[in-house]
């Protein structure tokens, strides 16, 4: 039962590597590649500080083998800022309006919200707590976190209709 | 929370998957969208030294289609994809109304409805609607097709009749009648748990009278309920609280859950009644007659 030689695109670099296939995605990322920004909170599919996006979907990279992401193109947090090292509006948003305390969940929390933003770019307030429903966090309350998400969806709308 | 190694295989057919089946016997496993696999490798309940990974397979993503009078599901829809679905959502929606309550939108765009039917555990939430639906699971093995019914496919706890050999392909479901009110209805501590009890009711009515009615259970036995009994009192008669009465507690008189950390056994099957009493109220308000 040897390696597997992997490929994948993440953060729009292409990576290749020798792994395991039993690898989690998430150890994959934090082990091998040194992207220690999505977080392993439960490693049982519950908790969401693993999120990254994976095929344009939001998954729990602890909870897929890189195997399975073989191919596969992944965006984590480190993935999110602009290229001149600006903060993202949704980044930019949990800073003004105190959306973390000890910031273990804000990777995945982000990430997963970043994707929910381009599935629904203009949601509710409902939307955004169902839509981060599988994201736990243990400090906040998710008060903050849901503003920060509404006032991101505002901004980037905004910015958008400038644009056009 | 590391699963034990294995060797990973990625076919293109249902043929080429269905011979690395046959050949890897008991060491090979079928992985699909790998959310109740995956939890069970790290706990080593499962160790598969071949893991056979389906996403490639052409046939299986054939989507959600008509086909003769039934709408055929393939195996790997994901439950996001099956929640996307608007005509479907209005053919039966039921569907997507039981796909909502499964766990979290991360775990709905890997879960798989194949995955979720063929796992077996009777916590999963689509075997009771499949069965209500008198859905028909269509496998592929060495012998050729089959196609199973949902109502007789639950054996015990992770034991079903698809057996070790083949693969689920797709699911069949009959349009439920036209004019049909349908609900889901689902007790849980939290979002992503699964149910402490849950039930899936179809009916039509006439007025007041029930014309049509399937009921079936969710996480109250080592298997899902067809809840047989229960359906066939509504048929025939008026909706009124002395009939429902009757129907909830052949409801209850089927159960048999454990008691566990969702409650006592007793609790969970009155929690099954009252499922089945909101599900029908939901159902008969949602069917035009
Ligand atoms: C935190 C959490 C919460 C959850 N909550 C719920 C919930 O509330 N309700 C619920 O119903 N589910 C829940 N699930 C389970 C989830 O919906 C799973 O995705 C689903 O049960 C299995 O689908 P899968 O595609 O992931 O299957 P896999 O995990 O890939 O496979 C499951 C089993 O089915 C077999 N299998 C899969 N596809 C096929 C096929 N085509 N042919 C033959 N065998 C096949 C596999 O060999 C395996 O034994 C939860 C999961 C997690 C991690
Ligand atoms: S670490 Fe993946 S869901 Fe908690
Ligand atoms: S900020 Fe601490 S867990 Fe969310």
């Amino acid at each position: 039962m040897g390696k597997m030689h992997v490929k994948l695109t993440v953060n729009g670099r292409a990576v290749e590597a020798l792994a395991e296939p039993r690898t989690l995605l998430i150890h994959f990322l934090r082990e091998n590649l040194d992207l220690t920004g999505a977080h392993i909170g439960c490693e049982t599919s519950h908790c969401g500080a693993c999120t990254v996006d994976l095929d344009g979907k939001s998954v729990k990279s602890c909870t897929v083998f890189v195997a399975q992401a073989n191919g596969a193109d992944i965006v984590t947090i480190e993935g999110i800022a602009h290229a001149d090292g600006t903060l993202h509006a949704l980044q930019e948003a949990f800073r003004q309006h105190h959306g973390l305390q000890c910031g273990f969940c804000t990777p995945g929390m982000i990430t997963r919200a970043w994707r929910l933003l381009q599935e629904n770019p203009n949601p509710t307030e409902e939307e955004v707590r169902y839509g981060i429903s599988g994201n736990l966090c243990r400090c906040t309350g998710y008060q903050n976190i849901v503003k920060a998400v509404l006032a991101a969806a505002h901004e980037l709308s905004a910015v958008k209709e400038a644009a056009e | 929370m590391i699963p034990a190694s294995f060797d990973y295989h990625r076919p293109a057919s249902v043929a080429e998957a269905l011979s690395l089946v046959a050949k890897f016997g008991d060491e090979g496993r079928v992985v699909a969208g790998g959310h109740s696999l995956i939890p069970m490798m790290k706990l080593r309940m499962a160790n598969p030294q071949h893991l056979i990974d389906l996403r490639d397979v052409a046939e299986l993503k054939a989507g959600i289609r008509d086909d003769g009078g039934t709408t055929l599901i393939g195996a790997l829809v994901t439950q996001a994809e099956l929640i996307a679905d608007e005509s479907l959502a209005r053919s039966c929606p039921i569907l997507r109304e039981a796909a909502l309550q499964i766990a979290d939108p991360q775990i709905r765009n890997c879960g798989t409805v194949g995955g979720n039917v063929a796992n077996g555990d009777p916590g999963n939430d689509m075997p009771a609607v499949m069965m209500a639906l008198d859905a028909r699971f269509v496998v592929e093995g060495p012998d050729g097709t089959e196609e199973l019914p949902a109502r007789g496919f639950y054996q015990a706890a992770y034991f079903t009749s698809l057996g070790d050999n083949r693969i689920l392909t797709a699911i069949r479901i009959p349009h439920p009648p036209t004019g049909h009110g349908a609900a889901y209805v689902k007790q849980k501590r939290k979002i992503g748990d699964y149910a402490t009890a849950a039930a899936a009711v179809l009916l039509t009515r006439t007025g007041d009278r029930c014309t049509f009615a399937s009921i079936a259970l969710t996480n109250v036995a080592d298997t899902p309920l067809f809840a047989e009994e229960a359906s066939r009192i509504l048929v025939g008669c008026t909706l009124d609280a002395a009939t429902i009465d009757r129907a909830v507690a052949a409801a209850e008189a089927i159960t048999r859950p454990s008691s566990d950390g969702r409650g006592p056994a007793r609790f969970r099957t009155k929690v099954a009644g009252q499922m089945v009493r909101r599900a029908i109220a939901t159902a008969k308000a949602r069917a035009s007659g």
